[in-house]
C-alpha cells in the first residue's frame, strides 16, 4: 500500500521532469540560449517541487500514524479498558493490533475488544485514503507552482542545485549521528542501570555473576556485577595475542621494508594480508575445533591441566588474526623514516641489523607503539573468536590455561535470547559496551595523537 | 699525562680500532645473519598460519559437498498412499510414506526382526527420505502402483561411517552408530547400493535439525538481502559524504568534527554498532528483531566510514586541472563534480565499497545483538522476515556437536571465503582496469 504510493510519487515526478523540461523549451521558444540554465535544470527542478515535499510529509504521516491511531482507538475504549495500568493497557494494545491484523490473539476477543478493532480498521482506512488525498494533492501542486513559476529568467540551476547541496550536508551529518546515536544508547541504558547497582561496584567489584532473582530465596540469587574479572580476562588474552602478534608482525614489516627482494615483498605482503581479509567466525571456528584440543593435548602430555576453554587458545588465534595489522602500519612508519638516517648509519661501518635496532626502530619507536596500541584495541573489542573459543565463567586468574571471560563474551551472553529490557542483567551489557567505547576510543585517540605526531617530525 | 708523541699516535690508535674491529667482526656478522632469520622466521610463520588454516578448513568441509545416498526398493503401495482410489492431492500429501520407506528397507533385510533392531534398521534412511517419496509422488501420481530403486538421503550417522570419521575399534557404546548398523551399511556398500553424491541440498535448504538435511541457503539469501540494504544505503551516503568532505566543505569546526567522527568510527569494537542498533533500531524504532533491514542498517553504519575514506582517496587522486578545465568551461561547481571529478573518481570509490561490502559480509557480531542468531528453517523471503547469515550460521553450526555438523560448518566458511575471494578480486580487477595514474 505505501510502497505503491511512493512508486506513484517517483512516477509523478519523473513526469514532472518532462512537464518542466518541455515548458522550459516553451517558454523560451525553442531557443535554449534565452534561459537561465539548462532545460534539464528547469525539468528537474519541477521534479524536486513535485516530489519533495510530498515526500517529507509522507514521511512524518507514516511515521506519526501508528501512535495516533492508538491514542484515538485509547481513548474510545470503555473507561475500564481504558483505566488499566500501563503494562496490562500495552498487553490490550498488543492484543488488538494482532485482531487487525489477523494473527492469533492471546485471549478471546470480549465486545469492547472487538469494537475497538473495528475502530482501529476504520481508523486506519480513513489515515491511508486521507495519506494518499494529501500526497498526490501536495505532488500536484507542487508541480503546478513549478511548472507556473518556469520563464527564462528563473534561476532554476542554482536552486537545484542549492537542494542538492544540501543533501550532501545532511549526509554527511550522519557520521555525527551515528555517534551520538552509540553514545546515547549506550549512556542513557547505562545511567539505568548504574541507578540499579552502584557504579564503584561496578567499576571495583571482583564478582560477575550476573543473575538477577525471580524469587527471593533463590538460590543464587546475589547478582554479582563487579567488572573486574571480566577487564582481567580480557587483557589476559589480548596480552597473549600481542605477545604472538607483536613479534613476529614487527620482525614481519622489518624483513620486508629493509631485507626482502622488491619481488619476494609483493608476493608476501598480500599474503599476509590475506589473514586481516578472513572474517573473523572462521578464526573462531579454527581456535574452538583445532587450537583448543591441541593445547589440551600438548597440555596433557606434559602433565599440566589445561581448560577446554583456554584463555591460551583464544589469544593466540586472536595474535595471528592481529598480526597484518601490527606489520602492515608498522610497515608505514619504518618506511616513513628517512633515507639519510640508514645511510648515515651505513656510513659509520654498522650492519643492517645494528642500523635496525640503532637507529631506525628507535626513530619509528612512537609510530610502533602508535601500531601497537590501534592493535590493542582491536584486540580488546573483537568479539567472535573469545565468543567461540574463551569460556563464560568469570575467574579472576592470570593463568593462561584457565578460561576466563571478556567484556565483550558477557555482553553477547547478556543479550542474545529474549530478556526484558529492564532487567539489571540486561543493561549490565550497556553498560560493559560503554566501559568497552570508552576504552578503545582513548586508545584510538592516543594511538592517532602518537602517529601524527611522529609523522610532523619527518615531513 | 704522559703523552705520547704525535707522530706515533695515530698509527696505534688505527692499529688498536682494526683489531677491535676486527675481533668484532664475526660476532657482528653472526648477529646479522640472525636477526635476518628472525626476519624470515616470522614471515614464514604468517604465512604459514594463512596455509593452516585454509588446509584445515578445506580438509574439513570437502567430504561435506559429497552426501551419502541409499538404494531402496521402493513399492508404491496404493494401498498405503491412496486407499480410496480417488488420487485426491490432499490425500496424496498427508499418505503414510514412512511406512513405504519402512517396507522398502525391510524389503532389503527381510531377516531383520524384532522392534529394536527395526528401528536401528530405520533410523539408516533420513527422515528426509518420507518427503522426497512425497514430491514424487505429487509431481507424478502415476508412480502409485509401480516399484521402483530410488536414491533416498541417508541418515548423518551413516554418511559420517561412509566418510570414514567414525572409529570402528570403539566399543559400540562409545560410538553414535551400532554394531549392527554397521554391518547392514556394510553390505549395502558391497552391494553398490550406498553411493555418495554431490550434496544439492547444502545449496537448495534453510536450517535444519538434522545435519544431512541442513543447507545455507536460507543464510545465504539473508547474507544478500542484509548486503543489498547496506550497498543501498551506505553506498549513495558514503559518496555523498565524500563528496560533500573534499569538494565543498569549508575548512571549518563543524567539518573537522564530522572528520574526527568518520576516523573514530571506524575503530570503534563492531560490536558496539550491535548495541546501538539494539537500543535504537529495535527498541526505540520498533523494528522487527532479525530482520534483514536491521542488520542491513547496523551494517552500512560500519560500513560507511570505510566507504568515505575510500570515496575521498579517490577523489583526491583526480588532478586539480580537470577541475580547472571544468570550471574554465563555464561549468558550475556542482556540474564540474557530477560531470568530471565524479566520473574519474568512480572506480576508485567501488573499489572501496566493495572491500567495505567484502567486510560486512564477513562480519557477525553486531548482528549477534539484534536478534539475527536464531534458529531459523525458512528461507527469508523479504527484507523484513526473520533471517540470518552466513558467518552466524557457521557460528550456530560451530556449537552442534555432531561431526556431520562440522563437516558442514568448514564447507560454509569455504563458501564464505569464496564469495570474499570473488568480491575482492572483483575490486582488485576493477582498479587494475580503471585506475588511472595521472
Amino acid at each position: 500500500m505505501q510502497s505503491f504510493l511512493l512508486l506513484t510519487l517517483i512516477l509523478l515526478s519523473v513526469g514532472g521532469y518532462y512537464l518542466g523540461r518541455n515548458r522550459a523549451f516553451a517558454v523560451a521558444g525553442g531557443q535554449i540560449r534565452h534561459l537561465h540554465s539548462l532545460p534539464s535544470f528547469y525539468g528537474s527542478y519541477t521534479a524536486l517541487w513535485c516530489g519533495l515535499p510530498a515526500l517529507i510529509v509522507f514521511a512524518v504521516w507514516a511515521t506519526l500514524q501508528p501512535s495516533v491511531i492508538i491514542d484515538l482507538v485509547v481513548a474510545g475504549m470503555p473507561p475500564e479498558l481504558r483505566n488499566l495500568p500501563p503494562d496490562q493497557l500495552n498487553l490490550a494494545i498488543n492484543d488488538l493490533k494482532n485482531l487487525v491484523s489477523g494473527n492469533i490473539v492471546s485471549s478471546t476477543p470480549d465486545a469492547a475488544m472487538l469494537d475497538a478493532a473495528n475502530r482501529y480498521r476504520n481508523l486506519q482506512l480513513i489515515g491511508n485514503v486521507s495519506l494518499w488525498v494529501v500526497i498526490l494533492t501536495l505532488a500536484i501542486a507542487g508541480a503546478a507552482y513549478a511548472w507556473r513559476a518556469i520563464s527564462p529568467t528563473l534561476r532554476a540551476r542554482n536552486r537545484v542545485e542549492q537542494v542538492v547541496n544540501l543533501l550532501l550536508i545532511i549526509s554527511s551529518t550522519v557520521a555525527i549521528f551515528t555517534t551520538l546515536g552509540i553514545v546515547l544508547s549506550v549512556l542513557f541504558e547505562s545511567i539505568l542501570f548504574f541507578r540499579k547497582v552502584p557504579i564503584t561496584e561496578f567499576l571495583f567489584g571482583t564478582q560477575w555473576s550476573p543473575q538477577t532473582a525471580l524469587r527471593a530465596d533463590q538460590v543464587g540469587s546475589s547478582g554479582a556485577f563487579g567488572s573486574v574479572p571480566l577487564f582481567a580476562g580480557t587483557l589476559l588474552i589480548s596480552g597473549i595475542a600481542m605477545v604472538v602478534a607483536v613479534p613476529i608482525g614487527l620482525m614481519a614489516a622489518l624483513f620486508l621494508s629493509e631485507y626482502a627482494t622488491p619481488k619476494f615483498r609483493a608476493f608476501a605482503k598480500p599474503a599476509l594480508e590475506i589473514l586481516a581479509g578472513i572474517p573473523t567466525v572462521v578464526y573462531g571456528f579454527f581456535a574452538a575445533l583445532t587450537v583448543a584440543p591441541l593445547i589440551r593435548e600438548i597440555g596433557a602430555a606434559m602433565g599440566l591441566h589445561v581448560a577446554s576453554e583456554s584463555a591460551l587458545a583464544a589469544g593466540l588465534v586472536m595474535g595471528i588474526m592481529i598480526i597484518p595489522f601490527v606489520s602492515s602500519l608498522s610497515d608505514d612508519v619504518i618506511n616513513a623514516v628517512p633515507q639519510s638516517m640508514r645511510d648515515g648509519s651505513y656510513a659509520l661501518g654498522a650492519t643492517k641489523s645494528e642500523t635496525i635496532t640503532r637507529v631506525l626502530l628507535p626513530a619509528a619507536l612512537p609510530g610502533i607503539v602508535g601500531s601497537i596500541l590501534l592493535a590493542v584495541s582491536r584486540a580488546i573489542g573483537e568479539t567472535m573468536i573469545v565468543v567461540m573459543a574463551a569460556g563464560l565463567s568469570a575467574n579472576l586468574t592470570a593463568n593462561p590455561l584457565e578460561a576466563v571471560t571478556t567484556v565483550t563474551v558477557q555482553i553477547v551472553t547478556l543479550l542474545t535470547g529474549d530478556q526484558e529490557f529492564d532487567s539489571p542483567k540486561t543493561l549490565a551489557a550497556f553498560a560493559l559496551g560503554l566501559m568497552l567505547f570508552v576504552v578503545t576510543l582513548i586508545l584510538n585517540i592516543i594511538a592517532l595523537h602518537v602517529v601524527r605526531k611522529y609523522r610532523e617530525q619527518y615531513e | 699525562m704522559n703523552k705520547p708523541t704525535p707522530a706515533a699516535a695515530p698509527a696505534a690508535f688505527s692499529r688498536d680500532i682494526k683489531t677491535i674491529v676486527n675481533a668484532g667482526l664475526q660476532r657482528r656478522h653472526a648477529a646479522e645473519q640472525r636477526f635476518r632469520w628472525y626476519g624470515l622466521t616470522a614471515i614464514s610463520l604468517g604465512l604459514l598460519f594463512v596455509v593452516l588454516m585454509f588446509a584445515n578448513i578445506i580438509g574439513k568441509g570437502y567430504p561435506a559437498f559429497w552426501q551419502t545416498y541409499v538404494q531402496v526398493p521402493i513399492t508404491f503401495d496404493p494401498a498405503v498412499i491412496d486407499p480410496q482410489g480417488t488420487r485426491d492431492p490432499a490425500a496424496l500429501e498427508s499418505a503414510d510414506y514412512a511406512a513405504l520407506v519402512r517396507a522398502g528397507m525391510r524389503r532389503m533385510f527381510p531377516n531383520v526382526e524384532g522392534r529394536t533392531e527395526l528401528r536401528a534398521l530405520y533410523a539408516l534412511a533420513s527422515s528426509d527420505a518420507t518427503y522426497e517419496l512425497q514430491r514424487r509422488v505429487r509431481q507424478n501420481p502415476a508412480l502409485i502402483g509401480s516399484s521402483q530403486e530410488i536414491w533416498l538421503l541417508a541418515s548423518a550417522t551413516v554418511d559420517t561411517l561412509v566418510k570414514g570419521n567414525i572409529d570402528r575399534s570403539l566399543d559400540e557404546t562409545e560410538r553414535p552408530i551400532k554394531d549392527n548398523q554397521i554391518g547392514w551399511v556394510d553390505k549395502l556398500q558391497a552391494a553398490g547400493k550406498i553411493e555418495k553424491q554431490f550434496n544439492t541440498i547444502l545449496f537448495s535448504s534453510g536450517d535444519s535439525r538434522e545435519p544431512e538435511q541442513a543447507g545455507i541457503r536460507g543464510a545465504l539469501m539473508g547474507s544478500f538481502y542484509t548486503l543489498l540494504i547496506t550497498f543501498l544505503l551506505s553506498f549513495p551516503i558514503g559518496v555523498a559524504t565524500a563528496v560533500y568532505l573534499e569538494e565543498f566543505a569549508p575548512k571549518n569546526r563543524w567539518t573537522d568534527l564530522i572528520e574526527v567522527n568518520i576516523n573514530n568510527l571506524a575503530a570503534v569494537p563492531s560490536i558496539v554498532f550491535g548495541l546501538l542498533g539494539l537500543a535504537v533500531f529495535i527498541n526505540f524504532f520498533g523494528l522487527p528483531r532479525s530482520a534483514p533491514l536491521v542488520g542491513g542498517l547496523v551494517l552500512s553504519l560500519m560500513t560507511l566510514p570505510v566507504i568515505i575514506i575510500a570515496g575521498r582517496a579517490a577523489l583526491t587522486s583526480v588532478p586539480p586541472s580537470i577541475r580547472e578545465a571544468a570550471l574554465g568551461m563555464g561549468a558550475s561547481k556542482l556540474q564540474m563534480v557530477g560531470h568530471h571529478v565524479l566520473p574519474l573518481a568512480m572506480p576508485g570509490m567501488l573499489t572501496g565499497s566493495i572491500i567495505g561490502m567484502a567486510r560486512a559480509l564477513g562480519e557477525s557480531a553486531p548482528l549477534l545483538m539484534i536478534g539475527m542468531v536464531a534458529f531459523i528453517v525458512d528461507v527469508p523471503k523479504g527484507i523484513m522476515d526473520p533471517a540470518t547469515v552466513l558467518p552466524v550460521q557457521i557460528y550456530l553450526w560451530s556449537d552442534l556437536p555432531e561431526r556431520a555438523f562440522v563437516e558442514r560448518t568448514s564447507a560454509a566458511i569455504m563458501v564464505l571465503l569464496a564469495f570474499m575471494v570473488l568480491m575482492n578480486g572483483l575490486a582488485i580487477i576493477l582498479r587494475k582496469r580503471f585506475e588511472r595514474r595521472w
